[in-house]
């Protein structure tokens, strides 16, 4: 059922695209994360702002991803921006959230300490707020990476420059060559498992105080 | 002609609204695939997360399947399943079943995760004067803990309702009907009407689901609660997503 020639013979185009994925997927997190992390800190000075941008953000998140994709083409034509545009949108909706329900997270005596302290606004942000704001954040990014993980295969819609493993889906549904797909499909499958294990490591290192409290499960 | 005069031709073109491959055939498709997927997933996910809500048995077992379930990226479990169920029917083997199947995988977590959290959110003291008042046990759920938890447990069903019509449109990438064809074909085609067509009707379609449910959820809230809106907690401002 598999064709072992064949992988053995793609090995390099195995590698090339998992890097391309990594990269793409990357990118649109660490981009994600900056706009959210700007537009969270804005959030928590003006409540108001809540409401509108996560309206925004929720109803970006019913657009199926291939229709994202497909209209970005004709928007913006072909490049890496029409790849990673929709891939940030995507990864937004999650993290600006989580970084906004940090920042409620912090405990309101712990504000007016610092204030009693005479940290400054910024001061305050940097200091006080956005550390004890990290587990929220972090549990976004998780979910954020294991998300755009699966997102990047759609990219392969827009040609064979995209897509990183989802090309191999992509033109193995074409051929109907099943071998192909299989080497598109569990690598992806591993990527996007092994990000939710990492990032769960990473939250762990970066909450060290959290470490006995067991995680919860938060629906969604 | 504009991407936009172009998509308003091709939208209201009557040849597009008849036939094998017209608009109202593949709403019909699409809303096919999502609403039994969904209801497969509800006959697995919603006892499932009732019980281990109830007993508190086996959460374990059910948030890893729940993070599993939420990992595997859609495209490649209909991917992984493609060939095997291909080899038992060449037909409905590329399309219908996998498709389906991935869906099912995309509904059963957030169903499961809030069925088992707003049943195990419910206060214990109540539950247990339900159990010194000799309520059996499937009478507590039913009666107390079922009516206390539907907000949640209705919440974790819009949610995967919403995912599914959305993803639904994936299915088009291999050769699944529904309203994801035109925006595949149109692609594939270079027909700016009929892909841009396509989008604006799979997100109508997707944001309408997303407001009725919502709009569900909120009556139900309001009937659990005695009044007709739902109290505005933070949660409901900024919903975090968090996984366990």
């Amino acid at each position: 059922m598999i064709d072992w020639g064949w992988l053995a013979d793609h090995v390099p185009a195995l590698l090339y695209r998992t890097g391309q994925h990594l990269y793409l997927a990357a990118i649109a997190v660490a981009v994600g994360l900056a706009i959210s992390l700007a537009l969270g800190v804005l959030a928590a000075r003006h409540r108001r702002l809540v409401l509108p941008f996560t309206f925004v953000a929720d109803l970006v998140y019913t657009i199926p991803s291939i229709a994202l994709f497909a209209a970005l083409v004709v928007v913006v034509g072909l490049s890496v921006l029409t790849a990673e545009v929709p891939l940030v949108l995507y990864t937004l909706v999650i993290l600006f959230r989580n970084v906004v329900a940090g920042f409620d997270a912090v405990p309101p005596d712990v504000r007016d300490a610092a204030d009693a302290m005479s940290y400054s606004g910024t001061a305050r942000l940097v200091r006080v707020e956005l550390p004890l704001a990290v587990p929220l954040i972090a549990a976004g990014v998780r979910v954020a990476a294991v998300s755009t993980i699966g997102l990047v295969t759609i990219s392969a819609l827009l040609g064979d420059a995209f897509g990183g493993l989802g090309f191999f889906i992509f033109e193995g549904a074409r051929r109907g060559f099943a071998t192909e797909i299989y080497a598109g499909a569990i690598p992806t499958i591993l990527l996007a498992l092994a990000a939710d294990r990492l990032f769960v490591r990473v939250q762990a290192w970066l909450t060290p105080w959290e470490r006995r409290a067991q995680a919860e499960v938060v629906p969604g | 002609m504009t991407v936009i005069d172009a998509t308003a031709a091709w939208l209201t073109d009557p040849a597009n609204w008849t036939g094998p491959n017209g608009i109202p055939v593949r709403l019909a498709e699409h809303l096919g695939v999502s609403l039994v997927s969904l209801l497969i997933a509800l006959a697995i996910a919603l006892p499932a997360g009732l019980y281990v809500g109830h007993t508190r048995r086996g959460s374990g077992i059910a948030v890893g399947i729940a993070n599993v379930g939420r990992a595997v990226p859609s495209i490649a479990l209909i991917g992984l399943v493609l060939p095997i169920t291909q080899a038992f029917d060449p037909a409905r083997g590329f399309s219908l079943y996998p498709s389906v199947l991935a869906m099912v995988a995309l509904a059963v977590p957030p169903i499961l995760v809030n069925a088992f959290a707003g049943i195990r959110g419910v206060d214990a003291e109540v539950v247990g004067a339900a159990r010194g008042m000799g309520l059996t046990e499937l009478q507590i759920l039913r009666r107390i803990e079922v009516p206390l938890a539907l907000p949640v447990v209705l919440g974790g069903i819009r949610s995967a309702a919403v995912q599914v019509i959305a993803t639904t449109t994936l299915g088009a990438i291999f050769a699944l009907g529904g309203l994801g064809r035109y925006v595949v074909d149109g692609l594939a085609q270079n027909d700016d009407g009929m892909l841009f067509g396509g989008v604006v009707l799979v997100a109508t379609l997707a944001m309408t689901a997303e407001g009725l449910l919502a709009g569900l959820q909120r009556l139900a809230a309001g009937a659990t609660t005695g009044s007709g809106r739902r109290p505005r907690s933070r949660a409901t401002l900024a919903r975090p997503i968090a996984a366990p």
